[in-house]
Parts: structure tokens; sequence; C-alpha cells
């Protein structure tokens, strides 16, 4: 769990720093550093593990950073190399210790796709001693961290130790990989490190309360990758670990407010909805002001033929209408209210300014206006509508002569 | 009083020098245009003279001092572009940022400190979108906050890189009433900008850049035909053939 929450909370500042990759590079590399780390040692000490992983982290992202500063290799294809080499390398070196009939060797293979159901009691007090280190170091420099992410230059300028700020913060980066990989293995570790920030960005604009949904989603998938595999032992955790951080990330696009998939869906529905009653409301001006009235109760069927709609549609309309008290059913006809019709006035009034603003201002010919309007007429905004009025300077028609009505 | 000297600056990107022997002095209490056509180097100067940028030779002094003694007094405001607007914050995250010092790592922002980075946004007239998150900004209001940003650092020096750059006129006007407020100050703000038509209303002082320095003086004596022309026509041929062969070779412009 608390591997997770830290390995989230660096993740927020990778994420933002747009270096998301970095992470998955990071942990690739490591792997070389504990294979060393145990040929030198000739122990699964975790501590020793992790001082290997630390080094060769570390040497990767300044490579990533000399490749990028001193050739014309993009960042994405120094961050490429560099894992691959690495990893290869990796890999070379755990073949070898597998073959060398080392009878302590055995789970280091682990490293690959993770053990934390089998982590020690040592392991647990000296991970649990180094994320509690990270997050400490987080809050501490939290505003600092702040500003390089979004802005490096500004720090420099201010006087801000920037390089030790960023080393700070790769620091902090490598040993969230070295101990979560511990929990989720090689492969796996750059969604422990970005998943959670890209999720939690849905639920908010502030960065603070960012770093908290990512830091629960880390631990809330911890505990539940855990969990899953304690209660059917033949799961493995890592991998769920995994499983659960994607399902709150799907989640959270698809649910979350403003920003998720499903809000935007609906925003859509209303605005549907919306322009439906407000075209079927003008159907009933148009009429009343082709008649001279608009007392005049009207059946479907002249509705359906003075307007290009589906009969569903018309009726789904009208009953909508009907429900705002914008509209009356007599029998089998309808009948404009007077609230309905103040409505119908608001939009014919909006669609023939818009029409004359598009005349006037962009110098559209009258005949090139109508469908601009036709959209527009449905989302201006009451102090737009002040705003056009001022600057037309209240017409009386728009650029078909039709008269422009006014509230009274 | 001066506010900047630079002396024979070159700067270079991989060798190739973008700036020549930039050599100049400029006055405290006016407002200083840098100008010059696209890709003549007027960002590169400023950051420069922020020591941003790594300098080939040459040096740049600030108030007769090294950058670093006077920092305080010396306030940056990158190109809005510059960075990322969908960065998690609010308008005020970003001017309290102008109250973070090198010396005060550790502490908290205070009340003070909010105080006045209020007092910076009404300046700009944003006070009243402080708490309004940065990406929903349009470009005219991105500005204003990075000018408030500056602001709240209390500086005597003010570096500008493009403000007028696709702001509306809102904006414009609200910068230009600001700069002649802090004139009166008798504050210094050095601005980059790239519109000839309008710098000549705008400032005081100019300085005319194409990756050399063509004239630097009170704008009466410098925005002339002759001198515009010879900015605005283009690259001295042989100085670019010269600065390609430096690349080609791996050249440096100082023997080592």
């Amino acid at each position: 769990m608390i591997l997770g929450a830290s390995a989230a909370i660096v993740g927020c500042f990778s994420f933002l720093r747009k270096r998301a990759l970095v992470g998955d590079a990071i942990a690739h590399s490591i792997l070389p550093g504990v294979c060393l780390a145990f040929m030198v040692s000739g122990s699964k000490n975790p501590l020793y593990l992790i001082i290997g992983a630390f080094i060769t982290g570390w040497l990767s992202l300044l490579l990533i950073d000399a490749i990028t500063r001193t050739t014309k290799l993009k960042s994405d294809t120094a961050i490429g190399i560099i894992l691959s080499v690495f990893f290869g390398v990796g890999i070379l070196l755990l073949t070898s210790i597998q073959h060398s009939g080392n009878a302590s060797q055995a789970g280091l293979d682990k490293f690959l796709f993770g053990k934390a159901a089998s982590l020690t009691k040592d392991d647990v007090y000296i991970f649990g001693t180094i994320a509690l280190i990270l997050i400490a170091v987080v809050i501490l420099f939290y505003k600092e961290f702040k500003l390089i992410s979004f802005n490096p230059d500004y720090a420099k300028v201010i006087g801000l130790p920037v390089q030790f700020l960023e080393f700070m913060l790769a620091t902090i980066t490598v040993l969230a990989v070295a101990v979560g990989i511990q929990a989720v293995g090689v492969v796996l570790m750059a969604a422990l490190l970005i998943t959670p920030a890209s999720g939690a960005r849905f639920w908010t604009d502030k960065l603070s309360v960012m770093i908290l949904i990512a830091t629960a989603f880390g631990a809330i998938s911890g505990f539940l990758g855990s969990y899953i595999s304690y209660i059917a032992p033949s799961m493995p955790t890592g991998p769920w670990i995994v499983m659960c951080l994607s399902m709150l990330t799907i989640g959270s696009i698809w649910f979350a407010p403003r920003t998720g998939m499903l809000a935007k869906f609906r925003v859509q529905k209303e605005n549907q909805r919306k322009i439906l009653i407000e075209n079927v409301l003008k159907l009933f001006y148009h009429l009343g002001e082709k008649d001279g009235t608009f007392k005049k109760q009207r059946s479907t069927s002249v509705l359906l033929a003075s307007r290009d709609l589906r009969i569903k549609e018309l009726n789904r309309g009208l009953h909508l209408l009907k429900k705002e008290h914008w509209l009356r059913k007599k029998g089998d006809n309808w009948l404009i209210t007077q609230s309905g019709l103040n409505e119908a006035k608001r939009i014919i009034k909006l669609h023939r300014l818009w029409e004359m603003y598009l005349n006037q201002r962009l110098k559209l010919e009258p005949d090139h206006v109508h469908n601009d309007a036709e959209a527009i007429e449905h989302i201006i905004t009451p102090e737009l509508e002040k705003q056009l009025e001022k600057e037309l300077n209240y017409p009386t028609k728009d650029p078909h002569e039709s008269v422009i009505p006014y509230a009274e | 009083m001066i506010s900047i000297e630079t002396h024979n600056l070159t700067v270079s990107y991989n060798r190739r020098p973008v700036l020549w022997n930039i050599d100049f002095e400029l006055p405290t209490g006016k407002i200083i245009g840098i100008i010059g056509p696209n890709g003549s180097g007027k960002t590169t100067l400023l950051k420069a003279i922020m020591g941003l940028v790594p300098t080939s030779s040459g040096y740049v002094k600030i108030f007769d001092q090294d950058l670093n003694d006077v920092r305080s007094r010396v306030s940056y405001v990158p190109q809005r572009e510059s960075v990322d607007w969908d960065f998690p914050a609010s308008v005020m995250d970003i001017v309290l940022m102008g109250r973070y010092k090198k010396n005060n790592l550790f502490k908290r922002i205070s009340k003070a400190d909010r105080d006045i980075a209020a007092e910076a946004l009404e300046k700009v007239n944003m006070l009243e979108f402080s708490k309004r998150q940065i990406s929903q900004l349009s470009g005219g209001q991105q500005q204003r906050v990075f000018i408030a940003r500056s602001l709240a650092q209390g500086a005597d020096l003010y570096i500008m890189d493009e403000p007028f750059i696709g702001v509306d006129a809102a904006t414009e006007e609200a910068i230009l009433k600001l700069l002649s407020d802090m004139k009166k100050d008798g504050k210094t703000v050095v601005v980059v900008h790239h519109d000839l038509q309008t710098a000549k209303d705008f400032f005081d002082w100019i300085v005319l850049l194409n990756t050399r320095m063509v004239a630097a003086g009170p704008i009466e004596e410098i925005f002339n035909e002759t001198l515009l022309q010879e900015a605005y026509g283009g690259k001295l041929n042989v100085l670019s053939q010269v600065g390609d062969l430096m690349k080609e070779k791996a050249f440096d412009v100082r023997e080592s």
C-alpha cells in the first residue's frame, strides 16, 4: 500500500513535467544494478539491492540527459536506447547468476514481475522507511517542486537552486521506482508511477488535491492487489495492483465531473434538448407571425408541414415544452402560452440580431447568414445579448427585413 | 545610473553565434524596447542577461553588479507560450510564485505574501480571477497573470519577453498603463517587442537588434529609416557564413 502511495506521489511530478517515460527507463535500468549488487555482496539483503538499483537508475538518467544534450537525438529516442540497453544487460546478468549454481539466487527473477506477497519483515521495514522519506521530501519541497514543474526558467531566474531541486526530484523518482519494483516488477513499474497521476488529473485542477487523489489511488490499488492475491494465492499481486490502478483510471476518464466522457456526453444531450425545444417554439412564432396572431391553435400536421422535423422529435419537443408551461394542449391541437411566446421572441430576436451582426461586422451577404444564426441563437448568453443590442444600436429589422421582436 | 550593461556579449548554440558582441548600457527609469525581426536573437539576449543560457564570451552587469548579487531586484516575465497552461494551478498560485525566494526554501507562504500577490493582481485588473484555473484564461489574461507574478516580486528592473504578442486590446491597454505607472515609480522596464508600428509609441529608448546590435539609444535618435532598414534588411551575409562555418568545424568563438 505504502509502496503504491509513494510511487503515486512522485509520479505526479513526472507526469506534470511530461517525463512519463523516464520512469519506465529507470525501472528497466534498475535490473542490472540489482544483479550487480547481488553478485558483489552475495546476498539478497534489500539494502544492498536498493543501493545497486539506485546507482544504475541514476546512471541511466544521466546518460539520457547526456545523449539529448550532446547529440541530435531527441529524448524519446534516448529513453528507448537506454531502456533496452540497460534491460538487456540486466537480463544477461540475471541469466548468468541463475546458471552460476549459487543457491541463494532463487527469487532474484522476481524483480521482473514483482513479489509483493512474499516480502519479508525486513523488506517491509526498509521499504516503508524509504517511502516515508520520499513523502517527507515532497512535503518539504512542495512549492519548489511545483514551480520547477511549471516554469523551470523562472525558478532559475529568482535564484532557486534548480539543479539541486531537480537532483532531489530525480533521486526520489529513482528511489520510488527502486522500491516500487519490489511490488510490481520492472515491467509494470511505469504504470505504478504514472497511472495514478493521470487518473487523478481528471478530478481536480489543484495540484495538492491531485497528489492526494493519486496517493489514494496508489494506496487503494496496493491494498486491493495484495488482498486479491491473499484470498486467491494463485493470483499474482503486482499485475493485480496494476489492474486495479487501470480500472480506477479508466473509471476517472469516464465518470469524472466536467472532464469525464460521461459528463461531456450529458452536456451534448442537454444541448440537443435545448436546440429541439427552442426550434419547436420558434415554429409557433413563425406561424403566428405569418397569420398575424399567436392565439391560433396548431395541429401536429400543420407544424410538421412547416419545418423539416421527424414526427417523433416533434412530439418529444411538444411534450417537453408542455412541461415548461410554454405550450398548452387543447384536444389534438397545441397553443403557445404567454410565457412561451416571450421565450420564442427571445430566441427569434437572438437569431435576427446575429444575422445583423454577421451582415454588418463580417460583411456577409443576407442570404449567407441564416444557417449560422440557426446554431448561434441557442448559445448566446444574456450578457452577450446586451452587448449585441448595444453594438448594433437596437436594430428593428434583420437583413431580410423581418422585424426583430424586443420584449415589451 | 545604468540598469543593464552587456560587454561584448556573444551567445552561441552549437557553437554558431546567434548574438555577436552585443555591447550596450541601458539607463534606469525608462521603458526600453528591444526590437528586431524574427530570429534576430531578442529572446536569447534576455535569456543571456538572466543567466538562462551560457555565454561564449563577454559579461553582463546589472546595476553594476553580478546578477547573483541583485537577483531580488530583477524580475523576469517569460514568453507566455513557454509554459503549459494546463498545469493544475489557480491564478493566485502562479502569482504567489513571485514571492518564492532563494533564502526561504522551507518557508510557507504568509498572509503578507498573499496580500502582495492580490495587490499585484489588482494592478493588472485580474483580482476577480484570482481563483480561476489557469487553463481557462484567455491569452491576454495569461499574460497579465505572468506580469502580476513578476510585480509580486517587488523588483526595480523588469524584463519582459514579448508581452504584447497575441493579446487583446484590453490587455494591451492595461499593460501600457502599468508600464507608465512603473516608470513614474522609478522602475526600469525592458521589453522585447517585434512590432515596429507600435514601438514608437511604447518606448523611450530602444535597442535595435539583428544577431548583432544595430543601434541603441533614445527613441528619437534611433528610430529613423536608415537604422531600421539596417536592422530589418536581413542578416549580414559574411557574418552568418562565418557562424555556419564555426558550427561545421566545431570552432569556439574564443581561442582556448
